[in-house]
Parts: structure tokens; C-alpha cells; sequence
């Protein structure tokens, strides 16, 4: 028996070398570097920028709407707040929180899609029905109504927003998943009467693993537009604390005559999704290799 | 056979908004803290919630509730609004006729100019029209649709234009039809929220179609390019747009709350803010209601279009 699970545990290693190998190869993707640079200045603002703020983000230190000058660099916002301040303190919420959000759909979506295609018949038909109602609620519209009812708190976001991203992930997921579960070393596996949680783990998920990265990418890139969204609307962080879509909630009101206080964290928000979405586009790119081909880079 | 198709969806397609209305009840009951509570707030005496709870019908069983909620659905009687208290449907109806609106002029510009576009590009793959615009619809692709909303407001209403009112905010009782200009924003940010998607898929379809075996046989039949074009290439590449243009027409239902909020529009995603503002349960669970069958009718439309256009699919 221990040969035959060496047997077993051979196409196990390939894949896994061939994911590493697929994320090593996309950074030559010019938009993924791009896109990885971008990232990292984000998340150096976020992590960092508590340290590096001159003031206290809610204290009250100047007029309301005061121009930028040398001891406001971009201006005070509608309380008379140091926008730099607050901007700076803004952005660790909304990046744990679509990271974690993502991950919530993506753990939840992925292990539904690998179920449903793994033991299709009428499991997986009710698994993917499911799904499709899932799907039909619209997820900012889902997470509006359980926060109006249960309040803004932020792990109740996260939750929500992991949920609504849950069917997409499954349905991309099964059917990945579901052209791996028809391969002969399934069978082969199967045949062997390797336990069908292994088989789910140790078999199919390595080869659904690029794949599920790129899904990994786009889904944060929803969170980030979903979750900032919430708090444009001032339902997600709330008052007096700082957080780059509250901030411009907060400020739109002048948007005309002082910009600053809303353009520089809508630029933050930005930038973070267009840097994950580089990445991501980048680690499709190199999966189906046709960008290389058509020569766009 | 196609009938039956067809008929198969329907129901399908009913079944899951029948299962969408007890997701929806269930969320609003089920979870603590009911309707009158949430209303009342948490330092409300028992009996006040008691006579709310009365007075909202909520101390019935809940699956007389839910029959009750969805028997007046059935002859869209949505029940009554607790702010306004006149009927849900007075309060939803023309934000309803807005957002219709809205979504209808986006997708009037939208889905030719992605075709257009997508061709575009697939015609001339590689080439630097191909490269640049391709780059500019990737970087686009990943960008919040309301934060160029916000970027539009500042270039073309305020800091560097003033050529566009900057709210879409109409006079009580106005249409929105009466004011065009207040559109013209709204529009141009949900087409640039949905362009990057639709646009690329066009042309990754039609390039997958240009390199397929049929197109390669007429061409060898000697059918001039141009016809090879139309009638071959494109013909097949309809399908996955038809199903794009259904996720992304779902997708502007959810994503225009936040647009609309931006632009003050009067549409539904603004009635909904409030709604969830007041705390106006009915009218939520409505509204959702309604962005949720929309979503279920859009893929039941893809669906079927989907069936009509290829032959291959109708067994």
C-alpha cells in the first residue's frame, strides 16, 4: 500500500511546482509588476501612515476647509480635521477588510464549487441552485439591508461582503474544478479508495490553484470598491473615525470649491484596485498565454 | 424543443426569485431584533414595541406573515411604507421609472459602443490602437464606479469644466425626463464602469471565432473577408456578449445605488438609502425585491437569446 500512495501523491507535486511556477513567470508581465508596485506603495500607506501623521485624525486643529498650506499640507476638511492626517489613518480598515473579505468568499465559494464538482448528481444541482439565488441578490444591496439592520459594524461587513462574493466564486470554481474531476488520476485515486476529502485537497484543489488566485485578485478588487462604496454612503466606518470612504462621504459637500479632501483618498481607493486588478490581470495573462502572443504585455 | 427550453428557464427562473422573496423575509425576521424594535430603538419599552408589532401585523405567525407579504406582492401591493405610511408602490414607483431609465440609456450607449469597440480592437490585434486601448480598459477595469463618478463631477461640472450640472438632484415631482442634462453624468460613469468588461470580451470572442475552424473554411471557400466578418465570425462571438451584457446589466443594478448616491439621482438606489436611512423595512425588502428579479430576468433574457442565436444549443 505505502507504494501505491506514493503513486498517488506523484501528480500531487507537479501542480504545486506549476502554480509557483505560474506566479514566478507573471511577474515578467509588465502589469504585474506595475500592478505589484503599486500595491506595496498602498499597503506602505496604510500599515505606515499612522506613524508618519502629523496630527491626531480626529482632532479638531484648524478651520473648516482651510486651503493646503505648510502646516496643513492638504488642507483641514469639514471639521477643520488635517485631511493628510486623516488620509493617512484612513486606509487600514478598508485593506484588512477586503483582503478579508475576499477571503471569506473565496475559502466559502471555492470549497462549494469543488463540492458540486466533485459529486455533481443532485448535491451539486442543489449546491449550484443555491448558488444561482445567491446570486440574484445584489451584494451592496444585500450587505445595505443586513447593516441597516444589525448596524455598521465592521465584522459584519466583512461577512457580508465575503457571502456576496461566495456564488460568483463557486460557479468560476466549478467549473475549473469539474474538468479536473474527470481526469484519470481521479479515477485513479478514486479506484484506490483514497478518502474523497483527500482526493478534494490533495488532488484537486493543487490543480485549481492558479485559477483560484486570479479569482483571489478580482475578488478583492470587488471588496475594495464594495466596502469603500459602504462607507461613501456612510453605512461601513463610522465617524470620528478615519477611513478613506468616509472621508469623502464627510467632504463631498464642498467637492466644487476644495477637491483636496475628497480627490486624495478617492485616488488611494484607486490606485489599491487598480494595482490588485493589475496583478490579477497579469496572472491570467500568463495562464492563457495569449497576451504574449498577441504581443500586448 | 425550443418551447420547452424556454418553458424549463421560466420556471427556473420563477423558482428562484420565489426562493429570493424567502431569503428576503427571512433576513429581515429572522435575524435579532425585529422590524419594530429596529424602528423604536433599543431604549423602547416592551409595550410600545408590543403595539408596533401589533400595528405592523408582526405578532402573526411568520408564515402567515410571509403569505401575507407575498400574496399582496402577487398584485404588486408591496404593503406600506412606515415613513410615509401611504403604499410602497406611490413611494417606489417613479424612482422605479428613473432607474429603468438610466439603466436603459446606458445600455443604449454602452452595448454599441462595446461591439464597436471590441471589433475594433480584435480586427487589429496587436497593433498599437489594439495595444493602447487595451491598456487603457485593463487600468479602467479595476477603477470603483464611483470614484469616476467623483472624477467626472470635478473634470466636467466643476474645477476644470462647467459644462454639466454636477447633481442630478430634479424638482419634486419633476421627470427626469424633463432634464436630460442631469443624465448625461450618471450615464457616462455607469458606460465607463462596464465598457472595460464588455469591450475586451467582444474582443477576445471574436478573435477566439477569427482563429475557429468554420471562419478559415469560408475563408478557403473564397467568401470575401468582409462577409467572412459579419456573417461567420461575429455571428459566433454573439454568445458570450449576449451572456456579458446580462451580468453586466445585473451588475449596473447593484452599482448604480452607489452612483446614484453620488449624483443624488432619484432613482432607486437613492430611494433605497433612505429606505435603509429610516429604517423603512418594507420599502427595503421591496426595492431589493425588485433589483433581485431584474438580476433573474436579464439572465433569463441572456438565456433565451442565448438559445435563439445558436442552433447547437436548443436540445
Amino acid at each position: 500500500m505505502a507504494d501505491l500512495t506514493t503513486l498517488i501523491d506523484a501528480p500531487v507535486l507537479r501542480p504545486k511546482r506549476i502554480w509557483l511556477e505560474t506566479l514566478r513567470k507573471s511577474l515578467t508581465y509588465r502589469r504585474t509588476q506595475i500592478g505589484l508596485a503599486i500595491t506595496i506603495m498602498i499597503l506602505l500607506v496604510a500599515l505606515l501612515g499612522p506613524l508618519l501623521s502629523p496630527y491626531e485624525p480626529s482632532a479638531f486643529i484648524g478651520r473648516p476647509f482651510a486651503q493646503p498650506s505648510a502646516e496643513f499640507w492638504l488642507g483641514t476638511d469639514v471639521r477643520g480635521r488635517d485631511v493628510l492626517s486623516r488620509v493617512l489613518n484612513g486606509g487600514l480598515a478598508v485593506v484588512w477588510m477586503s483582503v478579508a473579505a475576499a477571503t471569506v468568499g473565496i475559502v466559502l465559494g471555492a470549497s462549494i464549487g469543488m463540492l458540486a464538482a466533485y459529486s455533481r448528481g443532485w448535491f451539486a444541482e442543489l449546491l449550484m441552485r443555491t448558488m444561482d439565488v445567491f446570486l440574484a441578490l445584489p451584494s451592496v444591496i444585500m450587505v445595505l439591508m443586513f447593516v441597516s439592520l444589525l448596524g455598521p459594524q465592521q465584522w459584519l461587513i466583512v461577512l457580508l461582503v465575503g457571502i456576496s462574493h461566495m456564488p460568483q466564486v463557486a460557479r468560476v470554481m466549478q467549473g475549473v474544478a469539474s474538468d479536473i474531476a474527470r481526469r484519470d488520476f481521479i479515477l485513479f485515486a478514486e479506484a484506490l479508495n483514497v478518502p474523497r476529502w483527500k482526493i478534494l485537497f490533495r488532488e484537486i484543489l493543487p490543480n485549481i490553484m492558479t485559477p483560484l488566485m486570479v479569482e483571489y485578485g478580482i475578488r478583492i478588487v470587488w471588496s475594495i470598491a464594495g466596502i469603500a462604496a459602504l462607507s461613501v454612503m456612510g453605512y461601513g466606518i463610522q465617524p470620528p473615525d478615519a477611513d478613506w470612504g468616509l472621508l469623502i462621504n464627510e467632504n463631498r459637500g464642498r467637492l466644487a470649491t476644495r477637491p483636496l479632501p475628497v480627490l486624495a483618498p478617492a485616488l488611494l481607493i484607486a490606485l489599491f484596485a487598480l494595482g490588485v486588478n493589475l496583478m490579477a490581470e497579469g496572472l491570467s495573462a500568463t495562464i492563457s498565454g495569449v497576451a504574449r502572443k498577441t504581443g500586448a504585455r | 424543443m425550443l418551447l420547452r427550453t424556454i418553458a424549463l428557464r421560466l420556471l427556473l427562473g420563477i423558482a428562484t426569485v420565489l426562493a429570493v422573496t424567502l431569503v428576503i423575509f427571512a433576513a429581515t425576521n429572522v435575524i435579532p431584533g425585529d422590524a419594530a424594535r429596529a424602528i423604536l430603538g433599543r431604549a423602547a419599552t416592551p409595550e410600545a414595541v408590543a403595539q408596533l408589532q401589533a400595528e405592523m401585523g408582526l405578532d402573526r405567525p411568520l408564515a402567515v406573515q410571509y403569505l401575507s407579504w407575498l400574496g399582496g406582492l402577487m398584485h404588486l401591493d408591496f404593503g406600506q411604507s412606515l415613513v410615509t405610511r401611504g403604499p410602497v408602490s406611490d413611494l417606489i414607483e417613479p424612482r422605479f421609472r428613473n432607474s429603468i431609465l438610466l439603466l436603459c440609456v446606458t445600455a443604449a450607449v454602452a452595448i454599441p459602443l462595446s461591439v464597436v469597440l471590441g471589433v475594433a480592437m480584435a480586427l487589429g490585434k496587436g497593433r498599437a490602437f489594439d495595444n493602447v486601448l487595451n491598456t487603457i480598459l485593463i487600468a479602467l477595469a479595476g477603477i470603483p464606479e464611483f470614484i469616476v463618478g467623483i472624477v467626472l463631477i470635478v473634470l466636467l461640472s466643476t474645477q476644470v469644466f462647467q459644462i454639466l450640472p454636477p447633481t442630478s438632484m430634479v424638482p419634486s415631482g419633476d421627470s427626469v425626463l424633463g432634464h436630460p442634462e442631469i443624465m448625461v453624468l450618471p450615464v457616462m460613469t455607469l458606460v465607463i464602469a462596464i465598457l472595460p468588461y464588455l469591450a475586451r470580451l467582444v474582443r477576445s470572442a471574436l478573435i477566439d471565432a477569427l482563429a475557429s475552424e468554420y471562419v478559415v473554411t469560408a475563408r478557403l471557400k473564397g467568401i470575401p473577408e468582409r462577409q467572412v466578418i459579419i456573417r461567420h465570425a461575429l455571428r459566433n462571438s454573439l454568445l458570450p456578449a449576449i451572456q456579458g451584457t446580462a451580468l453586466s446589466l445585473g451588475y449596473i443594478l447593484g452599482g448604480a445605488v452607489v452612483v446614484e448616491f453620488i449624483f443624488q439621482y432619484p432613482g432607486m438606489g437613492t430611494a433605497l438609502r433612505d429606505a435603509v436611512g429610516s429604517r423603512d423595512l418594507l420599502v427595503i425588502q421591496s426595492i431589493v425585491l425588485i433589483f433581485a428579479s431584474g438580476y433573474v430576468l436579464f439572465n433569463l433574457a441572456a438565456d433565451i437569446l442565448s438559445i435563439v442565436v445558436t442552433p447547437r444549443l436548443r436540445d
